[in-house]
């Protein structure tokens, strides 16, 4: 059984198609690396399973239940929506905090939001000491009352890897999550990001970071120009890639090191 | 009452003060009653509803000529939007002083119920005119908010209503307050045109005082106007202070 299936996704902004036609499995404690360059359709691949795009065409699968297909997405209603939304968790490039609130109040507003509507204030003290423990796991159990402005970027990028967290997602994506940092705080995230590869959480990194995607994950999926062109092991995708762009695009990268 | 000329200066003051009490009573239900009007006139101007959008379906991509183009204007009409567009646009574009003549004689004009209360036709002339300047300053607040935020509470499945109350709206309010603070004290000294409609405020009492041959009073009007506006400086300046605990 695979925890999420995609299925023939496509989509276009006016006349630019930027995903044709992406199918493709994965399983549960999978962690699978998407590379590839600019414009070849990652984010927009991330944003159309996440909902912050709605998908031309195609179906979603989360553990073999359809939760998205673009014939009938304009019926979807909201609160179905939103109950599919909570199957994933996001996190973002420029980690997209809540500037008001500090940092244990970032990671359990949305939980508390969900136990307030369940009629279920019981459960704050739960979700009060699960956030000290993920805050914990990612290294800011100081840093609780400060607010993101007081943080650095790498900070910042682990509260927001926490507050995603604190949902339970079946797939936590990341969208190029150090792309705003520079090298030294890439290597906290990175660092967290294999923490969590360790406990077997399933995960979709879309990232240009390529020595790590080759250390930490499972399978890498190599997009261009809307299509997967390549699919495999580490093994086969870099040191032995047989799409000629990959081979192109690991090339340059090489040769930039 | 005594006569004018022969007020003493506590007397004098009193008598201002009746006058300025009038411009306080259009400046509290200016607000009270703009500062919501303001936010449905901004629901109005960002509407994105286009009943003839669906008439995109029936143009191909590809074409192009004037046709096309006249097509696509048509469906991307949004009636709300220009609607509100155009009202804020009237208000905006023409004198508050004409706007509250209109006020008070367009009802006697238009359906022939003369309109004797000018302190009510003031306020509403007021309310409007002011709406219209804070629906343009909310716009620019919500349009400042990040389109990041959204999407985090939307990820975080936050309902709409959710992101808009705990996420955004705290910080519109925090990006609005520096020209909504501008807008109240312009309000303040907006209130003395009221006279040109016949409403007795403050300047109004102080050309009584003219006439009869003292001037000084017209002067000191200036003191209630500056001694007004210099607490609601303080108090508008320790709001700003209090939000500022954070930056984007």
């Amino acid at each position: 059984m695979s925890i999420l299936k995609i299925e023939n996704l496509k989509k276009s902004f006016g006349k630019t198609e930027v995903l044709k036609d992406i199918s493709f499995e994965m399983n549960e404690g999978e962690v699978i690396a998407i590379l590839g360059s600019s414009g070849s359709g990652k984010t927009t691949l991330l944003r159309c399973v996440n909902f912050l795009e709605k998908a031309d065409e195609g179906k979603i699968y989360v553990d073999d239940k359809l939760i998205y297909d673009a014939k009938t997405a304009q019926k979807m209603s909201a609160k179905d929506q939103r109950e599919n939304q909570l199957n994933f968790g996001l996190v973002f490039q420029s980690f997209n905090l809540f500037p008001q609130y500090n940092v244990f109040e970032n990671v359990t507003l949305a939980p508390k939001l969900l136990a307030k509507e369940e009629k279920n204030t019981a459960k704050y003290a739960e979700i009060d000491k699960k956030a000290y423990d993920i805050l914990a796991k990612v290294g800011l159990s100081e840093k609780l009352n400060n607010y993101p402005c007081e943080l650095s970027g790498g900070q910042q990028q682990r509260v927001s890897i926490a507050r995603a967290l604190m949902l339970d997602p079946k797939v936590l994506f990341f969208d190029e999550p150090t792309s705003a940092l520079d090298p030294e705080l890439t290597g906290e995230i990175l660092k967290v990001i294999k923490s969590l590869a360790a406990k077997n959480t399933t995960m979709i990194i879309v990232t240009h970071e390529i020595e790590f995607a080759k250390n930490v994950a499972d399978r890498i999926i190599f997009m261009d120009d809307g299509v997967i062109a390549e699919d495999g092991t580490p093994a086969q995708v870099i040191d032995n890639p047989k799409n000629e762009r990959t081979r192109l695009f690991l090339q340059k990268f090489n040769e930039l090191k | 009452m005594s006569s004018l000329a022969s007020m003493t200066v506590p007397e004098v003051i009193l008598n201002l003060l009746e006058g300025f009490a009038q411009n306080g009573i259009i400046f509290i239900l200016t607000l009270l009653f703009a500062i919501p009007l303001g936010l449905v006139i901004t629901f109005g101007s960002m509407s994105k509803w286009a009943p003839l959008k669906f008439l995109h379906n029936f143009y191909d991509n590809s074409e192009k000529g004037i046709a096309y183009s006249l097509l696509n204007f048509i469906a991307d009409f949004k009636p709300v939007q220009a609607l509100t567009r155009t009202f804020v646009w009237i208000i905006r574009g023409t004198p508050l002083m004409l706007q509250l003549f209109i006020f008070l004689y367009a009802p006697g004009l238009l359906f022939g119920v003369p309109n004797r209360d000018r302190i009510t036709a003031a306020i509403i002339a007021f309310v409007i005119n002011y709406a219209a300047y804070f629906s343009e300053i909310y716009r620019a607040g919500i349009e400042n908010v990040a389109k990041g935020q959204y999407e985090a509470g939307q990820v975080l499945g936050m309902t709409k209503t959710q992101v808009f109350f705990k996420v955004v709206l705290f910080q519109v309010i925090k990006n609005i307050t520096p020209p909504m603070s501008n807008e109240v004290i312009t309000l303040v000294k907006d209130t003395s045109l009221v006279r040109v409609i016949g409403v007795t405020e403050i300047i109004m009492h102080a050309e009584r005082f003219t006439k009869a041959g003292i001037i000084w009073p017209l002067f000191s009007t200036g003191l209630y106007f500056l001694l007004f506006n210099g607490i609601l400086t303080i108090l508008l300046g320790k709001l700003e202070k209090k939000m500022n605990y954070y930056h984007n």
